[in-house]
């Protein structure tokens, strides 16, 4: 064991070591909300801190552009694809787990395949499909691939392999219909599992790039990166620096607050998927 | 009312109804049917989660395949996409970018992520702070934190070029360089990922039962021998979780790419494709150029590059999946 009345030389160190870490880690975050602040000017030459508070740059997502439409199409669909995976991947792998039946193991076999198969090679065929189909720059064509996820399938098995048979004989044995023993008996057991799917699920929809990108035609059904991207690249008359700083420290800040709230929920999902996928 | 299980002869429970003296008779449903209601109860369930995974993951994918062996203007089958596809520089140039890619950010990101674990593991003081501020680039938006990093790379306003000249060091081109731009793109990478391979390594560091290492001090083993003995080997199924995951991400690899090099005309890769990927190829084939049958055979070969991946994961983590 360590010594812990002598002075630990080796943790400070370490703890020295993991501050220079953190500035390096934490600065872009720092130079964007300063940045922000900055008037357009400032961005010409090097300058640390704004010469003056300019909020100019704000102003103008506010009046001139469709940011917080932007904002508001993306929780719509972040909230909309997490609920449907979390009511569909946890059927889907209470079903697998819990139902004999013929079949079932070529479905979980099957559905494990799709894992295999990644995005880039789908988003094509997706592209001409939503185009016959007139789902190009609609909610439901952002929405539609994500609806159900294989890995969130795979998890969801997983964790419901570990309820015991006797506790779901036991509600249909009080006459419990079959679909109210998933929600109401199955369902609370794995909740750790529908926490760490539902976050996993609504970060990887809010920060979701390629297909967004690909579906959506029209400013104003943009989400929020794909809005922020194409503004800053599709001004012709050089970047604007000063919006694109507000844009990304609005898109960035709110997260970090909502991440600071729940961290330990956040980190323990992700790991746990980490882990367990 | 009494109820009595017993084990049915194929696996499952049965449940049969004996009613006693309570003067109701009950409606018993008759045991053979259950499996069969079962069954059906099962593919109620599963009928609009087969159709989807049917319709928006296997046919999509078959008709990738299909569409990568046609062509505009040529009926029938043809490997003409292949054939130019291997006759174009600029895809060999991004299927190198790739690999350099995977090279560079996947041991990179892993040991920064094994050391911040290590020394996270070994204090007492402030653990959570550290964990979360090391973890806030993975949650972020790619897009915007792409976004600083391009401002700060600027070649004679950026931050970095300052921070350079403090230590009389020329500025650099960084994105603006062939040179450098990949490596620049890199590190923006190794930024968000190390908190992913840190948050990992942590679970498996806590893993790791105490009385393995108190065995070894009460042996007098020094704690480097007990890092290679006890705590690499132990270590040995995160490492290869984070490897497989880390190398199939990086070689899909586009926002990044995407956002730190696009001009304004939205066409990324640049310069002289110095950063394109084969992701950033098949976007700018299909997305700019509108040529679908093309970007379909670049596809394909990036699917059969992560299949390879994905079965040699398989092979190694030797894991049995029960059906």
């Amino acid at each position: 064991m360590y010594k812990k009345r002598k002075l630990d030389l080796g943790g400070l160190i370490i703890h020295l070591l993991l501050w220079i870490g953190i500035v390096i880690v934490a600065f872009p975050f720092i130079w964007m909300i300063l940045s922000s602040f900055k008037s357009i000017s400032d961005f010409y030459s090097f300058s640390f801190l704004p010469k003056k508070i300019d909020l100019s740059g704000y102003k103008y997502i506010f009046h001139e552009t469709h940011y917080f439409r932007w904002y508001w199409n993306s929780i719509i669909i972040a909230v909309i694809v997490t609920a449907s995976c979390i009511i569909f991947n946890s059927l889907i792998g209470y079903v697998l787990a819990k139902y004999k039946f013929p079949g079932a193991k070529a479905i979980f076999i099957t559905i494990l395949c799709t894992l295999m198969i990644p995005t880039e090679m789908l988003v094509i065929p997706w592209y001409m499909l939503s185009a016959d189909l007139h789902w190009v720059d609609t909610y439901w064509g952002i929405m539609f691939p994500g609806m159900i996820e294989a890995f969130g399938v795979f998890l969801m098995r997983q964790f419901m392999l570990g309820i015991p048979d006797d506790l779901l004989d036991a509600a249909r044995i009080d006459g419990m219909g079959e679909f109210k023993i998933w929600w109401r008996i199955a369902m609370p057991q794995v909740k750790p599992a529908i926490s760490a799917l539902g976050i996993i699920t609504f970060l990887g929809n809010w920060n979701a790039y390629l297909w967004p990108v690909i579906v959506t035609a029209t400013d104003p059904m943009r989400t929020l990166p794909v809005g922020i991207s194409l503004y800053s690249t599709g001004d012709a008359g050089g970047i604007q620096w000063n919006t694109i700083m507000c844009m990304s420290t609005l898109a960035v800040v709110p997260m970090i607050v909502v991440f600071l709230f729940f961290q330990r929920r956040i980190v323990e999902g992700i790991t746990l998927t980490g882990v367990k996928g | 009312m009494i109820y009595i299980e017993r084990p049915f002869i194929k696996g499952g429970w049965q449940v049969t109804h004996v009613p006693i003296t309570t003067g109701k008779t009950f409606k018993t449903k008759t045991p053979l049917k259950l499996k069969t209601k079962r069954t059906l109860v099962a593919y109620t369930f599963l009928t609009v989660p087969v159709l989807f995974f049917l319709c928006v993951r296997i046919f999509p994918t078959l008709y990738a395949f299909s569409l990568s062996f046609k062509a505009q203007g040529i009926s029938g089958f043809t490997v003409i996409n292949y054939e130019e596809l291997f006759k174009d520089s600029a895809f060999w140039r991004s299927v190198l970018n790739t690999f350099l890619y995977v090279i560079i950010t996947v041991p990179l990101q892993m040991a920064f992520g094994l050391f911040i674990a290590l020394g996270i593991e070994r204090i007492h003081h402030l653990k959570w702070f550290y964990r979360i501020i090391y973890f806030l680039p993975y949650i972020t938006s790619t897009v915007a934190v792409s976004w600083v990093w391009r401002l700060m790379y600027d070649k004679n306003t950026g931050l970095l070029n300052h921070i350079l000249s403090w230590f009389h060091i020329p500025p650099q081109g960084w994105l603006g360089d062939p040179k450098e731009a990949l490596i620049s793109v890199s590190i923006v990478m190794i930024w968000q990922a190390m908190g992913f391979s840190m948050l990992i390594f942590m679970a498996g560091l806590q893993a790791i039962p105490r009385q393995f290492y108190e065995a070894a001090q009460i042996d007098g083993a020094s704690k480097w021998k007990m890092f290679w003995h006890i705590t690499f080997p132990l270590l040995n199924p995160t490492i290869v979780f984070l490897a497989v995951t880390g190398v199939i991400s990086a070689l899909q690899t586009f926002t990044q790419i995407q956002n730190l090099t696009a001009s304004s005309g939205g066409v990324a890769g640049g310069p002289l494709n110095s950063t394109s990927s084969m992701v950033v190829y098949m976007f700018n084939n299909a997305f700019t150029d509108f040529n679908m049958e093309y970007a379909s055979a670049v596809t394909v070969t990036l699917f059969i590059l992560i299949l390879l991946v994905t079965l040699i994961q398989l092979r190694v983590l030797n894991r049995s999946y029960e059906y």
